[in-house]
């Protein structure tokens, strides 16, 4: 009997579609994929250990270095998993502002995704298109918090500041030109022939299965699957916004694509309505000890000043207790299981992320697919290493 | 004695100097060209490409070219070492003869053979030693991927180009490359045999791993495919083989298309301009169509691309073969063979 033989491929970690540090051990018959295995951990930083040694507010800025594409995301997970802990409400203002970023957060995230999937299969063009855009999103990201990636703006309560004078007419501007941006993308993709040819039918996954591999965000939906969790379990006032949340039929690359494609557009129009609605007030809860306390208090009360000294060297204390909380970030799921034990700093700090289920499965994905085909399904998942790996 | 070796020493520095002739406005056009490549897709893209160096960053090209000298040669351990080297000299060498039957004007032709399109198409397919050499010779997995899809690619992709030349062939009754311009004194075959233009077109930019049929090298599957363990300036000459093809099929279709160096029409301002202007004109027309292309499309995937090339295009070109003899025949249209 002829001995069938397969040659094994290391695809990355310095591979140009390893999409950071994949480091993949493809076994190829030919072309044909056989079994695709992925190693994680070469950007494990132990976040989730480091965390337990710091404060809670020392804590916020490590989640923006997980999904780096859509940094305030995760922030937002983790300041609503203390603020269930402490029971602490968040000013209206507060909520809008954090819906405002964090759909901001999920245009960063799709425009990364949906152009560099495009340049796996070959498009080179959307990418630059793209990025132009982000490069604005980058800029409101700048205004609030100073910094373009790591912004550490969400914090439990509120936001970090209001927002900077004429930043939500800048916004509004962007909403405005921003669908023009994703039509011309899709003039380019959506009904490209070899785009098509290149995804539909790629990277197939049931209903079930995906549901069964713990799936979620659009790669769930584009399966055909209705599950949102700004829809189904709304957090911070999504229940005031009118929006639809775009479900696919076939599980495939190509319903990915688009699933992303409509959710910037549904995003742009939350956005809106936030400009639109934006209520006055205070941004962070100020009544409980879980902000700073304003700088003319402390030029007059004593109180104050001790209350900030307090506030940055201590911490502030989270009740016992355990929670989970989640939000849905860009590519799923992202929660944050936390367990506090009335000190400053929490005792565990387990983050699910959604790239990692979605990478777990995707042996299941490639099997029998060509190798041409594993960049595009790699693509199309949206995998991040810094969330992978934590 | 010494008039013989003198005799032939002025021939063997004639034949030089011919050869010098065709290298080196060969190689000011792939500067030319590689920079419009840069630059046109640099516009698509939102970008300002290549503008740091020398005015307008003209002088990129022949900065990188210079880069590429200067820089180390590695060359891999389990190498076949003869061969790894003999495979860019092939690919390069063979790119620039084809370049010797190409007229750009009137009796501007280092030779005029009369079998012209047989010779080019003899070149360009033996180029695909070159890229099969490269991959056997690295022993490497990814380069050695990218020369078997090279290889299938181009064969596949030559058997449709070879029909699409029968055509015009027929319509001229010669293979010297002359004559094919000749014959479009009065109307450019692009009108009459359109549809073989279009499967030249993208047979060519197949022939010459062009996206979308780059697959050879495609960065996202086979990292740089068979170039992969190439360095230095092995790789500058498979760059530059790689681009005096591209010319060459651009100078392909301009004499089978285009008219060569016939001006579009044959009056006053127009007839007075030299006929090479012409001809490079109508080169850089299609390679701006090339480079476009580079900035729109996606890539194939391998099996796609074979589909194509065996199910579309070597149908219909075999079909236009059928077609034009048969017009030919019966209207009576066929070139006198003199």
């Amino acid at each position: 009997m002829a001995e069938s033989k397969t040659v094994t491929v290391n695809f990355g970690p310095v591979h140009p579609a390893a999409h950071g540090v994949l480091r993949l051990i493809l076994d190829l018959d030919g072309e044909v994929v056989e079994r695709a295995d992925p190693h994680i951990g070469l950007l494990h930083r132990g976040t989730e250990k480091l965390i337990e040694t710091k404060t809670y507010l020392q804590a916020i800025p490590y989640f923006d270095r997980l999904d780096y594409v859509a940094p305030m995301n995760q922030e937002h997970a983790f300041a609503l998993a203390i603020e269930k802990l402490m029971k602490v409400d968040v000013p209206k203002r507060g909520q809008y502002i954090r819906v405002l970023f964090s759909e901001i957060g999920r245009l960063l995230s799709h425009l990364l995704n949906v152009t560099t999937t495009a340049m796996d299969v070959g498009a080179m063009t959307p990418i630059t298109w793209g990025f132009d855009e982000r490069e604005k999103l980058l800029d409101f990201y700048e205004e609030v918090s100073g910094s373009r990636f790591h912004a550490n703006y969400f914090r439990a309560g509120g936001v970090h500041q209001d927002l900077p004078e004429g930043l939500l007419e800048k916004i509004n501007d962007f909403c405005i030109s921003f669908p023009k941006v994703v039509d011309d993308m899709e003039t380019l993709l959506t009904e490209n022939r070899i785009f098509k040819q290149r995804n539909v039918d790629i990277g197939k996954i049931s209903k079930e299965e995906a549901v069964d591999n713990g799936f979620s965000g659009f790669v769930l939906r584009a399966s055909g699957v209705p599950w949102d969790l700004r829809r189904s379990q709304p957090y911070d006032s999504y229940e005031d916004f009118d929006f639809k949340v775009p479900i696919g039929k076939n599980g495939d690359c190509y319903d990915r694509y688009l699933c992303q494609m409509d959710e910037m557009r549904e995003s742009v129009k939350i956005m809106t309505q936030c400009i639109n609605n934006m209520p006055s007030g205070e941004v962070i809860n100020r009544d409980t000890k879980i902000a700073p306390p304003k700088r003319a208090e402390m030029k007059e009360s004593m109180e104050a000043i001790i209350h900030h000294f307090k506030f940055f060297t201590e911490g502030f204390h989270v009740p016992e207790g355990e929670i989970y909380s989640a939000v849905e970030a860009p590519k799923g799921e992202f929660g944050v299981y936390l367990i506090s034990d009335n000190t400053s700093r929490p005792y565990r700090c387990k983050i699910r992320a959604p790239g990692f289920a979605h990478l777990q499965a995707f042996n299941l994905l490639s099997k029998g697919h060509l190798l041409a085909d594993v960049p595009a399904i790699l693509g199309s998942l949206a995998i991040v290493f810094g969330e992978v790996d934590r | 004695m010494i008039a013989l070796i003198s005799e032939n020493l002025l021939h063997l520095f004639f034949i030089v100097g011919l050869c010098l002739l065709i290298f080196v406005p060969l190689l000011l056009g792939v500067v030319i060209v590689l920079f419009a490549d840069r630059k046109i897709w640099a516009a698509v893209q939102k970008r300002k490409g290549p503008n740091v160096v020398g005015p307008f960053g003209l002088f990129q090209i022949p900065a990188d070219g210079l880069k590429f000298l200067f820089k180390e040669i590695i060359i891999p351990d389990g190498s076949d070492k003869t061969i790894y080297f003999i495979a860019p000299i092939l690919t390069s060498t063979l790119a620039i003869a084809a370049w010797a039957v190409i007229p750009i004007q009137e009796n501007i032709v280092l030779s005029d053979i009369n079998v012209g399109v047989l010779y080019i198409f003899a070149m360009s397919s033996l180029g695909v030693y070159g890229i099969l050499m490269a991959g056997w010779a690295s022993n490497s997995k990814y380069p050695f991927l990218g020369a078997l899809r090279s290889a299938a690619q181009m064969v596949s992709y030559e058997v449709s180009i070879g029909f699409v030349i029968v055509t015009v062939l027929m319509c001229v009754g010669s293979l010297n490359l002359s004559e094919i311009v000749y014959a479009q004194k009065n109307i450019w075959f692009f009108i009459p045999l359109f549809p073989m233009f279009v499967v030249f077109f993208i047979s060519a930019l197949a022939e010459t791993n062009r996206p979308p049929f780059d697959l050879p090298e495609a960065e996202s599957e086979l990292v740089a495919g068979y170039q992969t363990e190439y360095s230095a300036m092995p790789f500058l000459l498979f760059f530059l083989g790689e681009y005096i093809n591209i010319l060459l099929m651009c100078a392909m279709m301009t004499i089978m298309f285009f008219g060569g160096w016939y001006p579009p029409i044959d009056v006053a301002p127009f007839n007075l301009i030299p006929g090479f202007i012409w001809f490079l004109v109508k080169m850089m027309v299609i390679f701006y169509m090339i480079s476009m292309v580079k900035a729109f499309v996606p890539r194939y995937r391998y099996d796609q691309l074979m589909r194509l090339g065996w199910k579309v295009f070597l149908p219909l070109s075999l079909l236009a073969v059928v077609v034009t003899s048969s017009v030919l025949f019966f209207f009576n249209l066929a070139p006198v063979f003199s």
